[in-house]
C-alpha cells in the first residue's frame, strides 16, 4: 500500500537508528575480545618469525601466551637514537597506535615504503634461548599494490640471517599477492641475508625464481603475478631495517654485542 | 488449518525439493569461495544459518509497517546489521576462521538467497513460517557447502576438519593431493555434481529444454532466469 511521504522518511530514521544500536552494542561488548584477539596474533606472528612454532600448529590462548612469556622480551626503542625504553611497559605497548598519535610520532621522512608517520618509540621482540639471546625480531610495514602490509622479520641474534618472515594483517590479491602470508612462500626466506657488508639492508624480493640461499643471499623469489607486492615488500623491509628507522637501533644493538 | 505441515513444508523443502543452490541456482559465489575447508564451510554455514533466519523473522515482523517503496532499502539494512553483528561475533569468538573467511562474511549482504527469501517469503508470511523459512533455506545452503568442501578437503589436502585421511606424499604417505581441487573452478564441478545426482534422483527438478529459437509464452511453462 502507498503510504504518505512522512511516514516513509519517519520509517527510515527510525530503521536506521535502530539498526545502528544494534550494530554498535555488538561492536562495543565484543571489542575487548577481539582486542586480545588481534594481541594474541600478534605475538603467534613473532612466535611463528623466530621459528619457535611451526605456522600450521595449534595452540590454545594459554599456551601462547605461556610460550611468549616464557621466551619473548618485548624492547621499547627510541627509533632516533637507538636508546632502549627501560622505564615503560613495553607489553602495553600498541606501536600502530603511537604510530597515529601526534604526541608519539613524527611525520616520516620521504620514503619508497609508503611510510606517512614513524612512531618516536618502536618494540622490537628479544627471542631468548635458555638465556643467550636467539633472535632478534622486528616489525616492518610498507604500502604494496592495495593495502598497506603488516609483517615482522627475524633475525639472528648476530644479524647475520633471516630465520623468518611472517605477514599479520594485508589486503593483496587474494590468490597472488596475498601469497605473502603463505607459509611455503615465507619458508623461502630462511637462511638468507639481510645486509651488506656496510650494514645497509639489502636483501630484495626479485622477479622470478631465486637460487638457493648459498648462491644468492640477497635474493628471495617472488610471486608470479605479484611483482608490485613484492616491490613493496622490498620496500618496506629496506625502509624499516634502514637508517630511517631500526638503523640507529641496530648500530647500537652491534656495538653492545661487539658485532663488527 | 494444515499449519504443522505448512511449518514443515518451509522448514523442510528448500533442503533438497527446492534448494537454494541446486534449485534456485543463488548463492553460488561464495560456495567457490569458502568450501576449500570443512571448517571454513561450517562455520560460513553457521554465519549464513544466523543472518537468514534472523532476517527473515526481522522483516516479517515489520512487514505491514514497510512502506513499500522503500522495502528493499529496509531489508538491505536489516540483513547488513545481521551480517555485521555476525562478523563481529566472529572475530571475537573464531578469530582464525574469521581471517580466513575474511570478505567473505561481509558478502553475506550480498548473497542472493538472503535477500531473495526477504522478498518473495518474508514479505508475504508470519514471523514463525519465514524463520522457519529461512533456516531451511540456510540450511540447503550449508548441505551443498558441507558436500562440496568435503570432497574438496579430502582431495586437495587429504584431511576433513583439518584431520588427516589420506596421508600426502610429502608427508611420507601415499597420496598425491589433487592441487585442482582447492582452485574455484572444482567446486563449480561438484556443485554441478550435486545438481546432477539431485536431478537424478528427483527427475521432477529437471528443466523442460528450451529449443533453440523459441521462445517460451509469456506466462507459459519454460523457465527462464
Amino acid at each position: 500500500m502507498e503510504r504518505s511521504a512522512a511516514y516513509t522518511l519517519r520509517f527510515a530514521g527510525l530503521v536506521g537508528v535502530v539498526a545502528s544500536a544494534v550494530v554498535a552494542t555488538a561492536a562495543v561488548l565484543l571489542a575487548s575480545r577481539q582486542e586480545e584477539n588481534r594481541l594474541l596474533d600478534r605475538r603467534r606472528q613473532v612466535l611463528d618469525a623466530a621459528g619457535l612454532v611451526e605456522p600450521a600448529e595449534r595452540l590454545s590462548r594459554a599456551e601462547l601466551t605461556r610460550l611468549f612469556g616464557d621466551s619473548v622480551r618485548p624492547v621499547l626503542v627510541e627509533l632516533e637514537t637507538g636508546d632502549v625504553v627501560a622505564d615503560a611497559d613495553a607489553a602495553a605497548f600498541d606501536q600502530r597506535r603511537a604510530a597515529q598519535d601526534p604526541e608519539t610520532s613524527r611525520p616520516a621522512p620521504a620514503n619508497a615504503a609508503g611510510v606517512e608517520r614513524l612512531p618516536t618509540r618502536a618494540l622490537v621482540y628479544h627471542v631468548v634461548r635458555g638465556d643467550q639471546l636467539g633472535a632478534l625480531v622486528l616489525p616492518f610495514e610498507g604500502v604494496g599494490l592495495w593495502s598497506t602490509m603488516y609483517g615482522f622479520i627475524a633475525l639472528s641474534a648476530d644479524l647475520s640471517t633471516v630465520l623468518g618472515v611472517t605477514f599479520y594483517e594485508h589486503a593483496e590479491t587474494a590468490g597472488l599477492g596475498a601469497l605473502i602470508s603463505d607459509p611455503d612462500w615465507q619458508a623461502l626466506w630462511e637462511g638468507r641475508r639481510v645486509f651488506g657488508d656496510d650494514w645497509e639492508p639489502r636483501l630484495s624480493v626479485i622477479k622470478g625464481r631465486a637460487p638457493p640461499p648459498e648462491d644468492a643471499p640477497f635474493e628471495v623469489d617472488g610471486l608470479s603475478g605479484a611483482t608490485l607486492t613484492g616491490n613493496g615488500v622490498t620496500r618496506a623491509l629496506h625502509f624499516w631495517l634502514g637508517p630511517e628507522a631500526f638503523g640507529p637501533y641496530l648500530a647500537r644493538y652491534r656495538q653492545d654485542r661487539g658485532i663488527p | 488449518m494444515n499449519g504443522p505441515i505448512r511449518a514443515r513444508d518451509a522448514l523442510l523443502d528448500p533442503i533438497f525439493d527446492n534448494n537454494p543452490i541446486a534449485l534456485q541456482v543463488l548463492g553460488v559465489c561464495s560456495a567457490l569461495a569458502v568450501t576449500t575447508s570443512m571448517s571454513a564451510a561450517l562455520v560460513m554455514s553457521l554465519a549464513v544459518i544466523g543472518v537468514l533466519t534472523g532476517s527473515n523473522a526481522t522483516i516479517s515482523m515489520i512487514r505491514r509497517q514497510v512502506p513499500f517503496r522503500i522495502r528493499i532499502v529496509v531489508q538491505l539494512t536489516v540483513i547488513a546489521s545481521l551480517v555485521i553483528v555476525t562478523d563481529e561475533i566472529l572475530q571475537a569468538f573464531a578469530y582464525e576462521i574469521a581471517q580466513q573467511l575474511s570478505v567473505f562474511i561481509g558478502l553475506i549482504i550480498t548473497n542472493c538467497i538472503v535477500m531473495g527469501r526477504a522478498e518473495s517469503y518474508a514479505m508475504e508470511h508470519g514471523p514463525a513460517l519465514s524463520s522457519l523459512d529461512g533456516l531451511g533455506n540456510a540450511l540447503g545452503y550449508s548441505v551443498v557447502l558441507l558436500f562440496v568442501a568435503f570432497f574438496r578437503e579430502l582431495l586437495g589436502s587429504g584431511t576433513v576438519f583439518g584431520v588427516t585421511i589420506l596421508r600426502p606424499s610429502l608427508d611420507g604417505g601415499w597420496y598425491e593431493p589433487n592441487g585442482f581441487m582447492l582452485l574455484a573452478p572444482a567446486a563449480a564441478l561438484l556443485i554441478g555434481c550435486f545438481i546432477w545426482l539431485l536431478r537424478t534422483l528427483r527427475p521432477e527438478q529437471l528443466e523442460e529444454e528450451l529449443t533453440l529459437g523459441t521462445l517460451p509464452e509469456p506466462g507459459g511453462e519454460g523457465r527462464i532466469r
